[in-house]
């Protein structure tokens, strides 16, 4: 098993939102797959939680979360692994004009 | 990689010896020639939006020679537009945009076709007004007309180029090709109604749809002509504040309602409802700005007002920005943002059995910091419309903003 308190990943937070993360565009936390990371997150900022998830603990659909250019949903879902240094971004839909 | 889109045919279509003149660095190029400009003559743009996005957009495709330009629009120019639809000026204010728009393009480039559709697109009109162009630029306010455009655009098979934005940060991708995947794959579904701040309530840095509406009209011209590799498949996110691009993969989902293997949604719906909203027509260009009100108990600014008068003003708490304070301030007992709320609550200086009446902007992420505070068993009550109620109704000495 690796590690989990020593592998760390970037997490890209997009700027909506930011209001929830003191406004860094990245946190770094510990994590061995997306689900870890993330939960990580939502462990430091809690009101990032709703935004993040369903009262059933799912992702929400317009959240996608990216292992560097790929779609999770496409690879293991949240049970996606993560290597020391991998970019995690977190995408929510956007409808600005 | 197969060919993207149908470029429209070039044969009903011949360069004036003006055009030759004004396009010559089009045709010097070697890429683009006059069969590049030849398709882009041949060629109709609807461009559904004719605010901060459209205006570059508009613009460009103008000056470079589509043929046709469609514009979706209803609203009036107002002041705060000037800041980043640079298809406006001062002396516009008021006037419909649309009326404006099509001036100053016609003027920018008299070849130019310019239609304009003076309505708000609905589920009833979206596939015949799409249907007489050739592709589409979505760059709408709102999530329900985004998702009407991509579904319509896919019923129509019409290529959808797709630009968003939001404070420093904008998305731009190319939708609904014969191979590719839609909005609908991307995002199967839209946030729930007051999570996603709009523009006017999140703020957007002027020049941004500046730069991501020219990133648009670029992959525009691309589909027309038939140049470089499109945005197909790929995601386009691009960050003002870091300057930084990324492009991510999107993948065609083969279960997608609209456009996968087996479609479930085969003709338009109400996307009002969709998108959680009041399925009403009311004329406002942020459906983002809207919350639904089932259960979210509200007090008027009238009655607030009174209240106050009254000596009987219960706590009032500003869940906006601390810099939105500074700019309009109807005299909160407390400011938490929106973001820290549930982080701070028990820094909330009302008594755990005071009413609590929460206000922000326009009443949008108040009504979810009300929410929150209901949960959490506190008596909160909603400021219906925010500091721009309280600025109409009360007290016009609250700038707007």
């Amino acid at each position: 098993m690796p590690d989990t308190q020593t592998q760390t990943v970037t997490l890209r937070i997009p700027t909506p939102l930011r209001s929830y993360t003191e406004e860094q565009p990245a946190v770094e936390v510990a994590g061995t797959t997306v689900a870890e990371a993330l939960e990580a997150l939502v462990d430091r900022y809690p009101d990032l939680r709703e935004n993040l998830y369903t009262d059933d603990g799912d992702l929400r659909q317009f959240v996608n979360i990216y292992v560097d250019d790929e779609d999770i949903r496409y690879q293991d879902g949240p049970q996606t692994a993560l290597d020391e240094g991998d970019e995690v971004s977190i995408v929510p839909s956007i409808a600005g004009g | 990689m197969s060919t993207p889109t149908s470029a429209p045919p070039t044969d009903a279509v011949d360069l004036s010896p003006d055009e030759l003149k004004r396009y010559s660095r089009h045709l010097t190029l070697p890429e683009f020639g006059r069969e590049g400009q030849e398709k882009l003559k041949a060629t109709s743009v609807l461009l559904v939006g004719a605010g901060g996005l459209g205006s570059p957009a508009a613009t460009y495709l103008a000056a470079a020679g589509v043929g046709t330009i469609g514009l979706v629009d209803f609203d009036q120019v107002e002041e705060s537009n000037l800041q980043r639809q640079i298809l406006y000026g001062t002396s516009d204010v008021g006037r419909p945009k649309l009326e404006v728009a099509q001036e100053r393009l016609e003027d920018l480039n008299p070849n130019v076709d310019v239609n304009v559709h003076e309505m708000r697109l609905t589920s009833d009109n979206a596939l015949d007004v799409i249907e007489e162009y050739d592709i589409v630029a979505d760059g709408t306010d709102n999530f329900p007309t985004r998702y009407l455009v991509n579904d319509a655009c896919v019923m129509t098979g019409t290529p959808n180029v797709y630009a968003s934005i939001f404070r420093f940060e904008g998305q731009v991708s190319v939708f609904a090709t014969e191979d590719g995947p839609c909005y609908r794959c991307l995002y199967e579904e839209p946030p729930p109604p007051g999570l996603v701040p709009s523009c006017a309530e999140g703020g957007v840095l002027g020049i941004l749809p500046g730069f991501i509406g020219t990133l648009q009209a670029t992959e525009v011209i691309k589909l027309a002509t038939g140049i470089g590799e499109p945005l197909i498949g790929r995601l386009l996110i691009g960050d003002a504040a870091e300057m930084n691009f990324r492009t991510l993969k999107v993948e065609k989902n083969p279960d997608c309602p609209v456009c996968g293997e087996d479609p479930s949604v085969t003709e338009l719906i109400d996307y009002e409802a969709f998108c959680g909203l009041p399925s009403t027509d009311a004329p406002s260009t942020n459906g983002t700005d809207t919350v639904s009100e089932d259960s979210i108990p509200e007090i008027s600014v009238q009655d607030f007002k009174q209240r106050r008068e009254d000596g009987d003003a219960p706590f009032l708490l500003d869940v906006r920005e601390p810099y939105e304070a500074e700019i309009a301030d109807i005299g909160a007992n407390q400011l938490i943002p929106i973001g820290e709320l549930l982080q701070r609550v028990e820094d909330l200086e009302a008594d755990p059995d005071d009413e609590i009446v929460v206000h922000c902007r326009s009443g949008g992420r108040s009504a979810e910091a009300v929410c929150k505070l209901r949960e959490k068993g506190y008596d909160a009550v909603n400021l219906d419309g925010g500091t721009l109620a309280w600025s109409q109704e009360i007290d016009d000495s609250v700038p707007t903003y």
